[in-house]
């Protein structure tokens, strides 16, 4: 009888290691699936009285939909607003660390902007109520008054600047870390081979950024942009704090709108009951949400992939 | 098109470390000039002085003059951008975008500094490049695909064609053939025998058979130990270096007595 001499006589203890880590691996991302879908499942079940329940009953009297639509509306709004502003801020500061300060100011900014994902949120929103809100004022007065036919800015303008503008610039302030030390990473990973390539071409550094580093960075981009959407679309203290709500209206600067996260955290305290179950209703809405956006965003970077470098 | 480079007692330091010492060099246009010598001999640091390459490394600083046909690279307001895009370089590791396709690579230095270049235009550059880098044929049909997506020894000719659409003086090939197989490399000595007709080439190898079959003239660089700065120690016709050469380091270096 022939024996193959490949077959290892000592095939158990040096595949150990190899064996815990697959299993290992292979049940952190099994718990996470359970996770997401013992959310989905608690979300529906729970919210389940609120679509059957006489649109009568539901808070506002006119169903569920006319519940809940103004406030996705003002979520979005307030998320749009926070990134459309820590958005080019992150990159510009992520670029300015990784590419464009001396060494000695790189580090220190750095670990100061990383500092600024570490504050409690109910810091921010005491920040945002007390002094940020206030010293907005008069801008909104000037807003109201100047660019007022813009719907946006239709005054009068809230007299204690606790409006949707001055949430979305909080939610700025608490994404931008985020956005700004994820980028800072994608960009410090850009092959110097592509730096030097873009150089030797010619081009100064503005130009070897656009050429090498941002499109390299692209997909790194989004997902950090993913990320601080999630936070901001997810943030409830914050917006509890700092904005005075109300009814659905356009105006940025005047009182009134609603976020999903901020509508939960007031009233989940005393909810019950139907109440209750719109709450979580609600909440699920805002799970909905995210995950088409975090589906867009996957299918921008699915698309580029074949340029994507990867390759 | 094709200038002459006249280097005057170049020094290159990083930081303070003096890397290459006392460099002077006249190399002709329309002519191959082949850098040898071991590891670490400052070969590759000084190439990149030839176009200002080295400033990209933290610390990098030449003394002394590069000419480019009498204009002085290191001249007061001279700005390295301008250098480099009309003195070109190439890479010992093949380094097309990979975020671009093949078309738009070799339109990447022309694109640069806002300029506009309309659509035929554009097209009859990327072929002329791409036949000039001897690589037309092969992806004629593919030029929207991404570069990443050619094997080695195109991506370098790739890489070729990107350096020569932007129609600069000089090119600068540091090692362009370390990474290919001796198929690639071929059709690369090919190409560099071809872009001597128009352009000044200045190419570091370790190769030595590569340096005797491509090049016109050749400079030995050497280090007299670690942490010394290298030197030129002989420059000369290739043939001159490879059969009759005047130094005795240069005589061990080539016939594999070295060390």
């Amino acid at each position: 009888m022939t024996t193959n001499a490949l077959t290892s006589k000592s095939s158990t203890s040096g595949r150990a290691g190899d064996k815990i880590f697959s299993g290992a691996a292979l049940g952190a991302g099994v718990l996470i699936l359970i996770t997401l879908f013992a959310v989905a499942v608690f979300l529906l079940i729970q919210a389940l009285p609120t679509f059957f329940a006489d649109p009568a009953e539901i808070s506002g009297g006119a169903g569920f939909f006319a519940y809940i639509w103004p406030i996705v509306i003002g979520t979005v709004i307030a998320a749009a607003i926070a990134l459309l502003i820590a958005t080019p801020i992150g990159i510009g500061v992520a670029l300015f660390i990784s590419h464009f300060a001396p060494r000695k100011v790189a580090g220190p900014l750095g670990y100061l902007i990383d500092l600024l994902a570490a504050i409690p949120s109910v810091i921010y929103g005491a920040w945002g109520y007390m002094v940020l809100a206030p010293a907005l004022v008069p801008g909104y007065e000037w807003l109201a008054k100047n660019l007022g036919f813009i719907p946006i800015f239709e005054g009068p303008a809230s007299q204690t600047g606790k409006t949707m503008l001055t949430a979305g610039i909080v939610l700025a302030v608490m994404v931008l870390p985020i956005i700004t030390s994820l980028s800072r990473e994608i960009f410090l990973q850009t092959p110097k081979l592509h730096e030097e390539a873009a150089l030797a071409l010619g081009a100064t550094r503005w130009e070897m950024i656009t050429t090498a580093v941002i499109p390299f960075a692209r997909p790194g981009i989004i997902s950090a942009v993913m990320l601080g959407l999630g936070r901001a679309l997810g943030e409830t203290m914050a917006v509890a704090l700092v904005l005075s709500t109300g009814n659905l209206i356009p105006s940025l600067i005047k009182t009134g709108n609603q976020t999903i996260a901020a509508e939960i955290a007031l009233n989940f305290p005393e909810a019950f009951g139907l109440r209750l179950a719109e709450l979580i209703a609600a909440g699920l809405v805002l799970f909905l949400i995210t995950l088409v956006v975090n589906m867009i965003a996957r299918g921008i970077i699915a698309r580029h992939k074949e340029f994507s470098g990867a390759n | 098109m094709a200038k002459r480079i006249d280097v005057n007692d170049l020094n290159v330091y990083y930081s303070k470390f003096l890397a290459v010492e006392g460099v002077s060099i006249n190399i002709e246009p329309k002519s191959v000039t082949a850098f040898i010598g071991p590891s670490g001999c400052g070969k590759s640091t000084f190439l990149r002085t030839l176009n200002r390459m080295h400033e990209v490394i933290p610390g990098g600083r030449v003394e002394g003059q590069v000419l480019l046909d009498g204009d002085d690279l290191y001249g007061a307001g001279v700005d390295p951008v301008t250098v480099r895009s009309q003195i070109g370089m190439v890479f010992q590791r093949p380094n097309p975008f990979p975020t671009m396709s093949i078309k738009d690579n070799v339109l990447a230095g022309v694109k640069l500094n806002g300029q506009r270049i309309s659509k035929s235009d554009a097209d009859a550059l990327v072929e002329k490049s791409l036949r000039g880098a001897n690589l037309w044929n092969e992806v004629k049909d593919r030029l929207d695909k991404p570069g990443s997506g050619l094997s080695g020894g195109q991506q370098q000719r790739l890489c070729i064609a990107r350096t020569i659409a932007v129609k600069p003086d000089v090119i600068l090939m540091d090692e362009p053939c370390s990474a290919l197989d001796p198929i690639s490399t071929l059709a690369i000595e090919d190409l560099i025998n071809e872009l001597k007709n128009d352009y000044t080439v200045v190419i570091v190898t370790h190769n030595m058979q590569q340096a005797a079959r491509v090049s016109d003239k050749t400079a030995f660089f050497n280090i007299a130990g670690t942490g010394k700065p290298g030197k030129l120690i002989e420059y000369n016709d290739t043939a001159a270096i490879f059969s009759n050469p005047e130094q005795k380091a240069t005589e061990d270096y080539v016939s594999g007595r070295f060390g």
